[in-house]
């Protein structure tokens, strides 16, 4: 495999894992020969997977420990139920025990798996937990954001929690997705087949324009391998979430929510920030992130 | 019942402020003082809700820094997150995580944290901060569910009376507080009869700082495979 032209958007989960981490480094947990399906597919004759659409494991990334988990968007949208919860949980436990310099949360989801919803949403409550358990423990958690099915629904949540995000232009990153909404309140409020529209509220640009993605990079699989390389460098240490920390983020989300009062567009957004908002949605991501004074 | 006697059953005595969907104030539990921060009406929450409840959080963790911390009763009453294309564009899964951190916080910093579920406790806006208190009761009428079937036979294009019927008989699936506590997420369903002060003053003293909801499904069979499937990714 050319490891250096692959797109991570196109590339499927497992092929995602091996091009990011050390070659041959890999070495899956519960893997699929196990057959951990979903009961709860299986009782509705529903398709199952035997990894339950999330590959979780240990690798080395620059010659550093990690874990890694990888979630399949083309299995039922890379929903979390019981099982794919469980590994996603059980991963983050581990991680407590084995000390990674980080785990990295390749997250590809539309939130809670519909057919189990209430096993998915506790699972995302427990993932929520055993994400900050590790954080506070001194472990950083990176989610990267790049496949078809975005970070949504509990998994836009559980991104947000991570120490770092990397995002593609192509990624998607937010609570409800636009057909939820355009089901529930209508066309004229988000049309989902705008897809233009689509991106200028939950994609890449917009989301590292607000600070939430800490870099955008291309779709390529060697960019995000880059990308996180680079971003484990600044983890040293990871101390606890103080007081303060709090105190801080709750000063810049209130001041978000009073300057952008008015917004609908992700363009009325780079209008307020920029002098020259007009081409962005067509920028490159090179010329994008010299824009924003990001180092490549 | 109304919400005053509803709070009237909870709390011995209660200093409560509402302001809108938003909830906040002390009261009493067997003699000891509690802050609670919570939901109303049904609350969609949005940035600035949830903003409220970080701030509220914030604000009892501040005040307890030097003397013994506080329990805090989440009162959770939510139909979801607010929907709108302006909520997403300002992020609010991020206000949401914000919240979390929030209540992260104050159990590392020794805050019981208790959720009393009146109403409706839906998806994210249940996500945010009510599902992530060491022990979670229900009020007897409670609604728990990830989404209104109406709302996910829309979504899905499977039509509302087959999605009936599938949670007729799959609890996995089926909206309802006793699913949830079969599976883990919720400790205690209290009945109409029982006297809620008393519940509510022995839940406080069981609290765990640890999450086993899987052990606790396995327990009660209705997650089989969480505890088990966790387990072997750990080791």
């Amino acid at each position: 495999m050319n490891r250096r032209r692959v797109s991570y958007f196109e590339a499927s989960a497992r092929v995602r894992v091996h091009g990011l981490v050390d070659e041959n480094s890999f070495v899956e947990l519960c893997p699929a020969e196990l057959r951990k399906t979903s009961p709860h597919l299986a009782s509705l004759d529903a398709p199952l997977a035997f990894d339950d659409g999330v590959v979780v494991g240990r690798a080395t990334l620059a010659g550093s420990a990690i874990l890694i988990a990888a979630q399949e968007g083309r299995f039922n949208g890379g929903s979390v139920g019981e099982v794919h919860g469980a590994k996603i949980r059980g991963l983050l436990e581990l991680a407590l025990l084995t000390k990674p310099v980080a785990v990295l949360l390749l997250v590809d989801s539309g939130g809670v798996r519909l057919q189990e919803a209430n096993a998915g949403l506790i699972a995302i409550s427990e993932i929520m937990r055993a994400v900050l358990k590790g954080q506070s423990a001194g472990i950083p958690v990176f989610a990267l954001i790049g496949g078809s099915c975005g970070a949504f629904g509990g998994m836009g949540i559980v991104a947000r929690l991570c120490n770092e995000i990397v995002m593609s232009e192509q990624g998607r990153l937010g609570l409800s997705g636009p057909e939820v909404i355009e089901t529930v309140k209508g066309v004229e409020e988000f049309d989902s087949r705008d897809r233009a529209l689509v991106w200028r509220i939950t994609g890449g640009k917009i989301r590292r324009t607000l600070g939430e993605a800490t870099r955008l990079v291309d779709d390529l699989i060697p960019a995000f391998r880059d990308a996180a390389t680079r971003l484990l460098a600044r983890y040293v240490e990871l101390p606890p979430v103080t007081l303060d920390d709090l105190q801080q983020a709750q000063h810049r989300l209130t001041e978000r929510t009073g300057r952008f009062a008015e917004v609908s567009d992700g363009q009325q957004i780079w209008q307020q920030i920029f002098s020259e908002s007009a081409g962005i949605a067509g920028l490159t991501v090179s010329d994008f992130n010299r824009l924003l004074g990001d180092q490549p | 019942m109304n919400e005053a006697e509803i709070y009237q059953r909870l709390f011995e005595t209660h200093l409560l402020q509402c302001e809108g969907m938003f909830l906040s104030g002390s009261a009493q539990v067997n003699g000891q003082t509690v802050a609670v921060i919570g939901t109303r009406g049904h609350a969609a929450i949005d940035t600035t809700l949830a903003l409220k409840l970080a701030e509220a959080i914030l604000q009892v963790v501040r005040a307890d820094s030097t003397a013994a911390p506080r329990p805090i009763i989440f009162i959770a009453d939510t139909q979801g997150q607010a929907l709108s294309r302006h909520q997403e564009l300002l992020g609010l899964n991020g206000y949401f995580a914000h919240v979390a951190r929030c209540v992260d916080l104050a159990r590392r910093q020794g805050h019981k944290l208790l959720t009393v579920i009146n109403g409706e406790a839906v998806s994210g806006g249940f996500l945010a901060y009510g599902l992530l208190a060491d022990t979670i009761c229900a009020l007897p009428d409670a609604q728990v569910r990830v989404m209104d079937l109406r709302a996910m036979s829309r979504v899905t294009k499977i039509s509302h009376v087959k999605l009936e019927e599938l949670a007729a008989v799959s609890p996995v699936f089926a909206p309802g507080a006793e699913n949830f506590w079969r599976m883990g997420g919720i400790d205690e369903i209290w009945s109409a009869q029982d006297n809620w002060q008393e519940r509510l003053s022995k839940a406080l003293t069981q609290g765990n700082q640890t999450d086993e909801r899987a052990a606790s499904g396995l327990a009660r069979g209705g997650r089989l495979m969480a505890a088990p499937v966790a387990s072997l990714v750990s080791g």
